[in-house]
């Protein structure tokens, strides 16, 4: 039983150096060791956050980018498009255009040909007219020179108008 | 793989040599006793007398290693002295080294009037002749050190000893080792509070809070937790590093410290001033008033109630001394085994059989401190309650 029964002066030094202990650890211990680990805690915690919000801000500007570039994209291909057709549409509004002044450069040409043509026709008829009528004096000159001959002539003509 | 094998070697010898030093120790001073006995004993001992005599002899060595004494012994006659300081009613301090109680026996009183037999020490009455009164084994008769029982009972034929004894040493040991340990850590946590924990830090971290959000935070609550944190925390490390230093089998450790009644109650009487102390409105009431009782019910719950509040710390403190002081025992006796049936081949295998105890043990010490803790901190937090989670805390019984 001895075993059983505490001793008064161990238990003296137990209060003491307990008491002792308790007091010592908590002010130079505990109290610095649990205010560290809660301010770590909290700035780990602050971290932490602030990593997930800035992956979510990332994450909104990764699809804001996408969406921009298939835009660009987008817009690009509207732009190459349009150009394309613009080209088409002038090379055709070209093309109609030089036809249509090849065509009025051509009428233009048959007209004047076919003016050139006509004066140069009337020119001649006059100039044939002329020279029939000159043809016509001299042989006439001809034929009456003499009275025998301009009578031939006037009974032909007579002739002729009975005849008619 | 040579490198391997000899650190292997040199590991099974470290620890062969480790578990035989308390056996080593044990036969040195069973050869001194035997002779002690054979020179001041005139009768011849019969062959069966002297082999009683052996066995009896171990279990006071066991009984002797897990008791105070007033040095701290080694092995063999080396043992390291400490001050033993002595208050006799009326006759004032007597501080002195326990040198003194060498070769003292009871016809030489060390310093005139101690006698010294196995660790205990008495103030002997004398006859009316100046020889010494003695009992039926013929040890001397007298005053001896005060325990509670003596304070209890009024028995004045007592002294005070407030010597530094193998167990306060033990105890001073443990709470200087806390304290360097402690202050070293808590440095290392003001040089550089963003970092992340490394070494012992690292370790006594996960400890730390693992006391602080497992059991503390857990049974006292959120609302009232943080005040007991210190105490819970000091309790738990300091009980810790006692079983921790009593399972290293030589000088500084095996003091047998939270094996001592006396430190356990102390402890025990701690937590119960701590619920006494906090007792909520809540607590009391249920306590001497328990509502929705009927008033004949009332008589027979209350005294039960208020016997409850005893036993609680009762078996927290008679639980860590028996658990620590049943280790102790259990480890000296397979080593004993080998010693009573005097056996090489026994001798390997109580090898083997100690080596697994000393893991029990470890494990031992860190389920005696977890649970010491625990159950302070729940009865903390019973006593705390301020009846607004009534069914969360009846659920936890």
């Amino acid at each position: 039983m001895e075993l059983l029964n505490p001793n008064v002066g161990l238990v003296f030094w137990m209060m003491i150096s307990f008491l002792l202990l308790l007091v010592l650890l908590r002010k130079f211990a505990w109290k610095p060791i649990i205010s560290t680990i809660k301010n770590r805690e909290e700035s780990i915690h602050k971290a932490l956050n602030a990593a997930i919000e800035a992956e979510k801000k990332l994450g909104t500007l990764k699809s804001e980018n996408e969406a921009l570039l298939a835009q660009a994209k987008k817009e690009r291909e509207e732009i190459l498009k349009e150009a394309r057709e613009a080209r088409e549409r002038m090379i055709t509004e070209a093309k109609d255009k030089a036809q249509q002044e090849a065509g009025l450069l051509l009428a233009s040409a048959r007209d004047n040909i076919q003016n050139e043509k006509m004066k140069a026709i009337t020119e001649l008829r006059n100039q044939v007219a002329v020279l029939s009528i000159e043809i016509a004096e001299k042989i006439l000159k001809e034929k009456l020179s003499d009275d025998k001959k301009q009578q031939e002539v006037m009974d032909t003509i007579l002739k002729e108008v009975t005849l008619n | 793989m040579a490198r391997v094998q000899t650190s292997i070697i040199i590991t099974i010898w470290a620890v062969l040599l480790w578990i035989s030093l308390p056996v080593l120790s044990w036969s040195q001073h069973h050869e001194d006793n035997h002779h002690q006995a054979s020179q001041n004993e005139t009768h011849a001992e019969s062959h069966s007398d002297h082999h009683e005599a052996e066995e009896l002899d171990f279990s006071a060595f066991i009984k002797h290693h897990i008791s105070d004494d007033y040095s701290f012994h080694i092995a063999g006659d080396v043992s390291v002295p400490l001050p033993v300081i002595i208050y006799e009613p009326g006759k004032g301090l007597d501080i002195f080294l326990s040198t003194a109680f060498h070769h003292a026996d009871e016809n030489h009183l060390s310093r005139g009037k101690y006698y010294y037999h196995h660790g205990k020490l008495v103030i002997p009455d004398l006859n009316t002749d100046g020889s010494l009164q003695t009992d039926e084994h013929g040890h001397p008769i007298g005053k001896h050190e005060a325990t509670l029982g003596d304070l209890i009972s009024g028995n004045k034929h007592v002294f005070y000893n407030f010597s530094i004894t193998k167990n306060v040493f033990g105890l001073l040991l443990g709470v200087s080792l806390l304290l360097i340990i402690f202050s070293t850590v808590a440095g290392k946590y003001k040089s550089n509070p963003d970092k992340a924990p490394s070494g012992l830090q690292g370790l006594l971290e996960i400890l730390i809070l693992f006391v602080q959000n497992d059991i503390v935070r857990q049974f006292i609550g959120d609302k009232h937790y943080q005040r007991f944190v210190p105490y819970i925390l000091t309790l738990f490390f300091f009980i810790l590093i006692n079983n921790l230093l009593g399972l290293i089998p030589i000088f500084p450790g095996s003091a047998n410290v939270t094996g001592n009644i006396a430190i356990t109650m102390t402890l025990a009487l701690l937590s119960l001033i701590l619920v006494v102390a906090n007792g909520s409105k809540h607590f009391w009431g249920h306590i001497l008033n328990p509502p929705g009782v009927p008033l004949p019910v009332k008589i027979l719950l209350v005294p039960i109630e208020l016997i409850g509040i005893i036993t609680k710390p009762f078996s927290l403190m008679i639980r860590l001394f028996a658990n620590i002081t049943a280790g102790h025992i259990i480890i000296m006796s397979i080593i004993g085994i080998t010693f009573i049936i005097q056996s090489y081949v026994v001798g390997v295998v109580t090898s083997v059989f100690s080596v697994a105890m000393f893991m029990l043990e470890l494990l031992v010490a860190f389920i005696q401190a977890y649970i010491f803790s625990l159950l302070t901190a729940q009865m903390i937090g019973q006593a705390v309650d301020d009846g607004h989670h009534v069914e969360h805390e009846t659920s936890h019984h």
